[in-house]
C-alpha cells in the first residue's frame, strides 16, 4: 500500500480528551452534580403530584392558553399515555427536557445578547453555533459518554449542547431588530445600557425569544430521545427496548408518546409569548 | 438674551473615515464628490445655529439634507465628528455619560416620526416611560402621565395598547410621552408627517396651545412648507447638509438665499403669510383725540403724505377715521369727529388675503388694531395694491423654478 496523508485529527481530539479528563476533573463533577441535581428535582417534583392532578394541570393550560380543542386533545393524548403506562418515562423524559431547557436558556440568552450587542462577538460565536447544528446529533453523546459516563447527567449535558444555538441565535436576532427610532427612544428619554436592555431591547425581542426557546424544547425533546442510547431513560428508552426486542409495539408506543410530549409542549410554549387579547 | 441652544462649526460625516472626509470638506469638496471618493456622507456641514428660549424653530429640506442628524446632534443620539453643542451654555459633546443621561432624562425630550412606542406597553405606561426611567415611583408617574394625556385630549384611552389606537392617535402618545418629564427642550422629528391633514393640522393647533400654557423651546423638523409657516418662529432651511438660511417665515420668503430656497416656497400662498400689520401704515397717520378740531386735524394731515387721520379715545382705543376732504364741510373750531367715519377694524393678525375683500366695501382705510383695541396703523389703498403686487412678483419669482 503506497502512503496515504493522513491527518490525525482522531487522534488530536483524543489528547484533548485526556488531557480535560486529567485536569478538569472537578469542574466536570461540578457540572454533573448540578445536572443530576437538577433533572432529579425536576423529575421528583413532577412524580410527586399524582398523575391525574398534573394531567389536569396540562389540560387546563392548554384549554386556557391554546383553545378548547386543544384541550380536548390534551385529555385524549394524557389520557392515552397513562393507559400505555408511559406516565413515568413520560415524565422522566419532561424533566430531562425541562432542565436542559432551563441550562440552555441560562446559557444562551446571556450569549445572544452578547452576540447583539457586538459584531465581533457575533463574528466569533456564529460558527461555533453553526457547528453545533450540524454536527450530528449522536456525536455528541461519545465525549459526553466519556466524561459523564453513562446515565442521564450525560444524557442532559449532550442535550444542552445540542438545543442551545436556536435561542442564542434568535436572542441575538431579535434584539438586533429592534427598530432604530425604538432604540433612540429609549436613549432619547435616559436609558442607560442597563434599562435599553430590560426595558426596550428585550421585550421588544421577545416574540422572536420566544420562538427561540420554543424552538430550544423542541430540539432538546429530540435530542433526550436519542440520549438514551447512553442510558438517559425515559420515553427513549421504550423505544429502545422496542427496536432491540424487535418489538414494534413497544416501539411504536415510545414513539406515540413522544409525539404527544412534543405537540403538547410546542403548542403551550408557542402560546405563552402572545398577549392574550380580550375577545376578538 | 443668551440662547439656549448654541451650535458652532458643527459637523458629521458617516463613513469609514470621517476625519478624511471632513479634511476634503475643508479643501471645498461637495457631497457627492466626497462620498464617490472616500464612500464617507456627509451628514451635517459647518453648521452654526442660535435657538432662543421658548421658540418654536422648523428645520426644513430635502429629504437626506441632514435634518434628522441634525436634531439627533443636540442629544447626541449621534457623535458629531467635530464642533459644539451647546445647551444652557454647557458643552453637550463634551458630557460624560451620567451628565448625558440627565441632559436627556431632565431637560430634553423627543418625539418620532414613527412614533417608536413601546407595543407590549398601554398607554398610560407608554406616556409613563420617560419617568420611569428617570426612576420615579409608579404612582407618581401615572399621575403625571394622566395629565400628559389629557394634554393630547387622550385621557380616555389610557389603558388601551397602542396597536388598537389609530396613526393619528399614536402620534399624540408619543407626544404625551414627551411632555410628561415636562422637558423645557423638545425635539421633533418630522413628528406630524404621518398625519393626514385634518388630524395635522389640530395636532399643529394643540402644540400652539401647549406653547401658551408653557413656553417650550421646540426645535421641529418638517417636510411641510404650510405647517413650517403655520407653527415656525423662525425656519432654518437645510441644502446638502448645510443650513443656507435661518429666518421668520416673511424672511425668507421676501429675501431667499438662493435658488434651492427660493424654489423651496414654490406655490406657497404668500397672502396667507402677509397678515394686516405687515403692510399697514403706522407712521404717517395724524392720531387724534375725540375734540380735536377741525382746524387742527386739517394741519396735522397736510403735514403726512397721506389724507387721513384717526381719532382714539383716552386709552388708546380706535374710534373712527378722519379724510381731509370731509374736514372741509366744518369750520374751523368744531370736532373734527362729526365728520369722523366710523368702521370696522381689523387686528393685525388678519391675513392679506383677507383684506381687499375688506377695502372694496370700506370707504376709508382699514384701520388696524391689537388684541386690547389700540390703534397700530391703517391699510391704505396703495399699500394694499402694492403688496398684492408684491407678493404676486414673488410668486411669479417662484413659479419660474
Ligand atoms: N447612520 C448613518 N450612516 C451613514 N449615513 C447616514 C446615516 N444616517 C444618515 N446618513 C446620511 O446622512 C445624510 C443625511 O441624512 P438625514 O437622515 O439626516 O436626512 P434627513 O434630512 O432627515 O432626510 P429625511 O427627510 O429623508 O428624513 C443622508 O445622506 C444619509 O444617507
Ligand atoms: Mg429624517
Amino acid at each position: 500500500m503506497e502512503d496515504r496523508i493522513n491527518i490525525p485529527v482522531g487522534d488530536w481530539i483524543e489528547a484533548a480528551v485526556d488531557w480535560i479528563l486529567a485536569n478538569l476533573e472537578p469542574a466536570l463533577d461540578g457540572i454533573a452534580w448540578f445536572l443530576g441535581l437538577l433533572t432529579n428535582s425536576f423529575e421528583g417534583a413532577l412524580l410527586a403530584i399524582p398523575a391525574w392532578l398534573l394531567v389536569l394541570a396540562l389540560v387546563g393550560l392548554s384549554w386556557w392558553r391554546v383553545s378548547w380543542r386543544f384541550g380536548i386533545f390534551a385529555i385524549v393524548a394524557l389520557g392515552l399515555i397513562l393507559g400505555m403506562d408511559l406516565w413515568e418515562p413520560t415524565i422522566k423524559t419532561l424533566s430531562l427536557v425541562l432542565a436542559a431547557t432551563a441550562v440552555a436558556l441560562a446559557i444562551g440568552m446571556p450569549v445572544g445578547v452578547a452576540m447583539a450587542r457586538s459584531d465581533w462577538v457575533e463574528a466569533s460565536i456564529r460558527p461555533v453555533l453553526d457547528l453545533m447544528q450540524t454536527m450530528p446529533p449522536f456525536v455528541y453523546l461519545i465525549p459526553a459518554a466519556i466524561f459523564f459516563g453513562l446515565g442521564t447527567v450525560p444524557g442532559a449535558i449532550a442535550t444542552v449542547v445540542f438545543c442551545m444555538p436556536p435561542v442564542v441565535r434568535l436572542t441575538n436576532l431579535g434584539i438586533r431588530q429592534v427598530n432604530r427610532e425604538q432604540i433612540e427612544a429609549g436613549l432619547a428619554f435616559g436609558c442607560n445600557r442597563r434599562q435599553l436592555l430590560t426595558k426596550i431591547q428585550l421585550p421588544l425581542a421577545m416574540p422572536s425569544i420566544m420562538a427561540g426557546i420554543n424552538q430550544t424544547i423542541m430540539l432538546a425533546l429530540s435530542m433526550v430521545v436519542i440520549a438514551s442510547m447512553i442510558g438517559a431513560g425515559g420515553l427513549g428508552n421504550t423505544v429502545l427496548t422496542g427496536i432491540q426486542r424487535l418489538d414494534v409495539g413497544l416501539g411504536f408506543e415510545g414513539g406515540l408518546g413522544v409525539v404527544i410530549l412534543a405537540i403538547l409542549l410546542d403548542r403551550i410554549t408557542q402560546s405563552v409569548g402572545l398577549r392574550r387579547k380580550a375577545s376578538g | 438674551m443668551e440662547p439656549i441652544i448654541r451650535v458652532r462649526d458643527l459637523f458629521k460625516v458617516f463613513g469609514p473615515n470621517p476625519q478624511e472626509g471632513l479634511r476634503l470638506i475643508q479643501d471645498g469638496l461637495d457631497k457627492d464628490t466626497i462620498f464617490e471618493r472616500t464612500g464617507n456622507t456627509v451628514g451635517v456641514k459647518d453648521c452654526n445655529l442660535d435657538i432662543a428660549e421658548g421658540e418654536i424653530f422648523v428645520v426644513m429640506g430635502l429629504s437626506g439634507s441632514g435634518k434628522s442628524t441634525l436634531v439627533r446632534l443636540l442629544n447626541r443620539l449621534i457623535e458629531p465628528t467635530a464642533g459644539t453643542v451647546e445647551v444652557r451654555g454647557r458643552d453637550v459633546t463634551r458630557m460624560n455619560q451620567r451628565e448625558l443621561i440627565r441632559l436627556r432624562s431632565e431637560d430634553m425630550a423627543m418625539v418620532f416620526q414613527s412614533f417608536a412606542l413601546m407595543p407590549h406597553k398601554t398607554v398610560i405606561d407608554n406616556a409613563a416611560f420617560g419617568l420611569e426611567i428617570a426612576g420615579v415611583g409608579r404612582a407618581r408617574r401615572r399621575e403625571r402621565a394622566l395629565e400628559a394625556l389629557d394634554q393630547v385630549g387622550l385621557k380616555a384611552h389610557a389603558r388601551s395598547y397602542p396597536d388598537e389606537l389609530s396613526g393619528g392617535m399614536q402620534q399624540r402618545v408619543g407626544l404625551a410621552r414627551a411632555l410628561a418629564t415636562d422637558p423645557s427642550i423638545m425635539l421633533m422629528d418630522e413628528a406630524f408627517s404621518a398625519l393626514d391633514p385634518l388630524i395635522r393640522t389640530e395636532m399643529q393647533d394643540r402644540l400652539l396651545d401647549l406653547q401658551h400654557e408653557r413656553r417650550r423651546t421646540v426645535v421641529f423638523i418638517s417636510h411641510d412648507l404650510d405647517e413650517a409657516i403655520r407653527i415656525g418662529d423662525r425656519i432654518a432651511i437645510m441644502q446638502g447638509g448645510e443650513v443656507v438660511q435661518v429666518g421668520t417665515p416673511k424672511e425668507i420668503i421676501v429675501d431667499p438665499a438662493n435658488e434651492y430656497v427660493r424654489s423651496f416656497f414654490h406655490g406657497v400662498d404668500i397672502t396667507q403669510v402677509f397678515q394686516a400689520c405687515d403692510i399697514m401704515d403706522s407712521e404717517n397717520i395724524p392720531v387724534l383725540d375725540a375734540d380735536t378740531t377741525a382746524g387742527e386735524a386739517r394741519n396735522r394731515i397736510a403735514h403726512v403724505p397721506g389724507n387721513e387721520a384717526v381719532i382714539v379715545d383716552a386709552e388708546g382705543r380706535f374710534r373712527s377715521v378722519v379724510q381731509a376732504k370731509r374736514l372741509g364741510e366744518l369750520t374751523v373750531d368744531r370736532p373734527a369727529s362729526e365728520v369722523a367715519v366710523e368702521v370696522e377694524p381689523v387686528t393685525e393678525d388678519v391675513a392679506l388675503a383677507d383684506l381687499p375683500g375688506r377695502a372694496a366695501k370700506s370707504p376709508v382705510s382699514i384701520p388696524v388694531v391689537d388684541a386690547d383695541g389700540a390703534f397700530r396703523g391703517l391699510v391704505t389703498l396703495p399699500r394694499l395694491v402694492e403688496a398684492l403686487d408684491r407678493s404676486r412678483n414673488v410668486a411669479v419669482a417662484n413659479g419660474d423654478h
